[in-house]
């Protein structure tokens, strides 16, 4: 209605996307746990079909609940529209699949989640699709990592667990020089935090199981598209990105481009990655999701001033080398997260590490003697989390690609949670004695 | 398809069907700082069934070459030698918002060339405001998030164009920026408002026209309310044509925003 014109962000976490039931009634989000929606007619089948009409035919491909989370994060992103799919590697995966074959080749940011860094370097590889990374700030490193076969660009917001801060702006800008677009990973920091489209980026996506649901309830994912990248001139001029620019056998000959001028990575990846691929997410999953986005807001300023909190308690600790989080001015992005966040250094995330002195046997004791911080593989849980990336989420590491990620041996990973800000100091001042009578 | 007219060629979004001259056709004319997208649901469905569809990109919109039209004269113009090119006799004209007033003057100076005539979000006189004719020229990025907003009349609307999980607004700002980024001569937003704001001739195109007439109207459009279309509407009626008046619950984006509901009215009026 007109008085909806021109809403806010946190309006927009709650009503982008949702309208009360037409049917019903129901003010909430209905949870739509139906595989199939019934057809009017044959012609009305066979439009949906062929993309004549819009609806929902199958819940791989599409579904009302899921359409309204891609609805909501797509206005939070400043997107044109998104795709939700069953984890943040299906959205990764999806990405990359809709951009390239066999042959292809990406430039990727060191600082990378390990199951990314995985993807790209060991299974993609497999496939045919090579991968180049580059230290997220050797902004030269970039630019002479570009091959002919280049079809990708990709970062994450803030480097997982080092909070390198991607500088978005300046490699959004050597990727399209090279007449590719950048896909960025903003998982650790959400749209409250970021919106890496309005800095330049094409493609944003999420691992909504993080941030967004906020309740480590439930695995998701979300890929958005800026609708900013012109495919057919990329295609006019190098030939690439046939997938989105060239007809397509397999969708009765459609050029997703001249289809839709803005739209064709959201059409290809719907139409061919949802319905071969086939990694959708439940509908009961995009409820619970979009459940954690309706407080995105309120959540994420509390878990920066519990962050903020607890890096100031760790940074002040004898025991504590290094603690990495652009907060510090000894931050190598501080400056960076200042210029580049929507809250400035505060905005950096609350998933960040540090090195403890002394040894492996320290820094177990560290973990084993902490009651409230959970000792497990997530961030972004409204609870406060703690790992150790070396022998868990990164174990498939090299020291060498360690050490490329920012991670040491005895480096921490926590995720400051909403508990009372005094309770997780107590609990780490408690860790933190424990691992130095371990010494 | 590319057809060439003049010293440029016209670019026409055909549905993903080739033209066939033993088929009915339907031009789709898009309104200021669009191109043949916006119409993408209704324009596939009809050439799905039984029509010839030619979505143009104006000239200097797009993919299409040449100069933007600087009146709604000059559009027309390149509407009648795009059916030239074609060999078309006779087509439906179907426009939306500036394509309205294009496809009314072109059925004003070629009414035989006309079967029918689709008027979608449509005014007369259809005046832009000084601030925004200003702004699309000194600041063209807020002057479109000013129309985005003004164009849109719910964050919720039923599965649209492209289809389920669109967001209307950030789609429609970024193809209205790829509109602008298309054409780097000139800027076609300005020279598309001014096109608008300076038709005179409205009431005396409508009494020239022969063929049916159609209004497609949001009941929530701020841009071309359902109350400025009634100076076209008494036109109609006074020239004794048949007239089809549908309320659409949409705002001034009615394809994308309400691509159901419009599409029903176009295929009533169309009989496809």
């Amino acid at each position: 209605m007109p008085g909806y014109s021109d809403p806010g962000f946190d309006t927009l976490t709650i009503h982008a996307g949702a309208a009360p039931d037409p049917a019903t009634g129901a003010r909430a989000v209905p949870i739509h746990l139906t595989t199939s929606f019934v057809f009017e007619s044959s012609d009305q089948a066979a439009s949906l079909f062929n993309l004549e009409r819009g609806g929902h035919v199958y819940s791989r491909i599409s579904n009302p609940t899921n359409a309204v989370l891609e609805q909501r994060v797509s206005a939070l992103e400043g997107g044109i529209g998104a795709l939700t799919v069953a984890s943040g590697q299906a959205a990764l995966h999806l990405s990359v699949a809709t951009l390239m074959g066999a042959g292809g080749h990406i430039v990727a940011s060191t600082a990378l989640y390990g199951g990314s860094q995985n993807l790209l370097h060991y299974t993609l590889r497999r496939f045919g699709i090579e991968t180049t990374f580059v230290q997220p700030g050797d902004i030269d490193g970039w630019r002479a990592a570009i091959r002919p076969n280049t079809r990708l660009f990709f970062g994450e917001t803030v480097g997982n667990p080092g909070l390198d801060v991607l500088d978005i702006p300046t490699v959004a800008q050597i990727a399209h020089e090279a007449g590719v677009p950048l896909l960025v990973d903003s998982t650790l920091t959400t749209p409250w935090h970021i919106q890496p489209l309005a800095l330049g980026a094409d493609l944003v996506y999420h691992s909504a199981t993080k941030f967004l649901s906020g309740h480590g309830t439930v695995i998701g994912g979300v890929v958005v598209d800026g609708g900013s990248f012109d495919w057919a001139a990329a295609h006019e001029k190098t030939g690439k990105f046939e997938e989105l620019a060239a007809p397509y056998d397999g969708f009765h000959g459609m050029n997703f481009s001249e289809e839709s001028t803005v739209g064709a990575f959201l059409l290809r990846a719907r139409r061919e990655g949802l319905r071969d691929f086939g990694a959708c997410l439940s509908p009961h999953s995009a409820w619970l999701i979009l459940q954690g986005l309706e407080t995105l807001p309120l959540r994420m300023e509390r878990h920066m001033r519990n962050t903020e909190k607890v890096v100031q308690f760790l940074a002040s600790h004898p025991l504590v080398s290094r603690v990495g989080h652009p907060l510090l001015e000894s931050h190598p992005s501080h400056a960076l997260a200042h210029k580049l966040l929507r809250h400035g250094a505060l905005g950096a995330g609350s998933v960040f590490s540090f090195d403890i002195k002394g040894s492996r046997a320290q820094g177990r004791a560290f973990i084993e003697n902490l009651k409230i911080f959970s000792h497990l593989a997530n961030v972004g849980d409204c609870r406060s989390l703690v790992i150790h990336p070396a022998s868990t989420t990164h174990f498939r590491m090299t020291d060498e690609a360690l050490s490329g990620a920012g991670i040491g041996p005895g480096t921490i990973r926590l995720s400051i949670g909403l508990e009372d800000a005094n309770d997780l100091i107590d609990d780490l001042k408690r860790a933190l004695k424990a691992a130095e009578k371990a010494a | 398809m590319n057809i060439s007219i003049g010293d440029h060629s016209l670019y026409a979004y055909t549905g993903g069907k080739p033209f066939n001259p033993a088929q009915p056709t339907v031009v789709f004319i898009h309104g200021v700082l669009n191109e043949h997208s916006v119409w993408i649901l209704q324009s596939r469905f009809f050439a799905h069934h039984g029509w010839n569809v030619l979505a143009i990109d104006q000239p200097g919109h797009g993919r299409s070459g040449g100069q933007a039209p600087k009146s709604v004269a000059q559009a027309s113009a390149a509407v009648l030698a795009l059916l030239d090119a074609l060999g078309v006799q006779q087509a439906a004209l179907v426009g939306h918002s500036f394509g309205s007033l294009i496809a009314l003057h072109t059925a004003a100076m070629s009414p035989d060339r006309v079967s029918h005539l689709g008027l979608v979000g449509t005014a007369f006189p259809m005046r832009v405001s000084p601030m925004l004719l200003d702004l699309s020229q000194s600041a063209p990025e807020k002057a479109i998030a000013m129309v985005n907003t003004f164009s849109h009349s719910t964050l919720a609307p039923p599965p649209s164009a492209l289809g389920p999980g669109t967001w209307l607004y950030g789609g429609s700002a970024a193809l209205m920026r790829r509109v602008l980024a298309s054409n780097p001569a000139e800027n076609v937003f300005h020279t598309g408002f001014v096109a608008c704001d300076s038709y005179a001739d409205g009431e005396a195109d409508m009494a020239q026209v022969r063929c049916p007439v159609q209004f497609i109207l949001g009941d929530l459009d701020q841009m071309t309310p359902p109350k400025a279309a009634q100076t076209l509407v008494k036109a109609a009626r006074a020239s004794g044509l048949s007239v089809d008046v549908t309320t659409v619950r949409a705002g001034h984006s009615l394809m994308t925003e309400a691509p159901e509901p419009t599409l029903a009215a176009m295929r009533a009026f169309l009989g496809a």
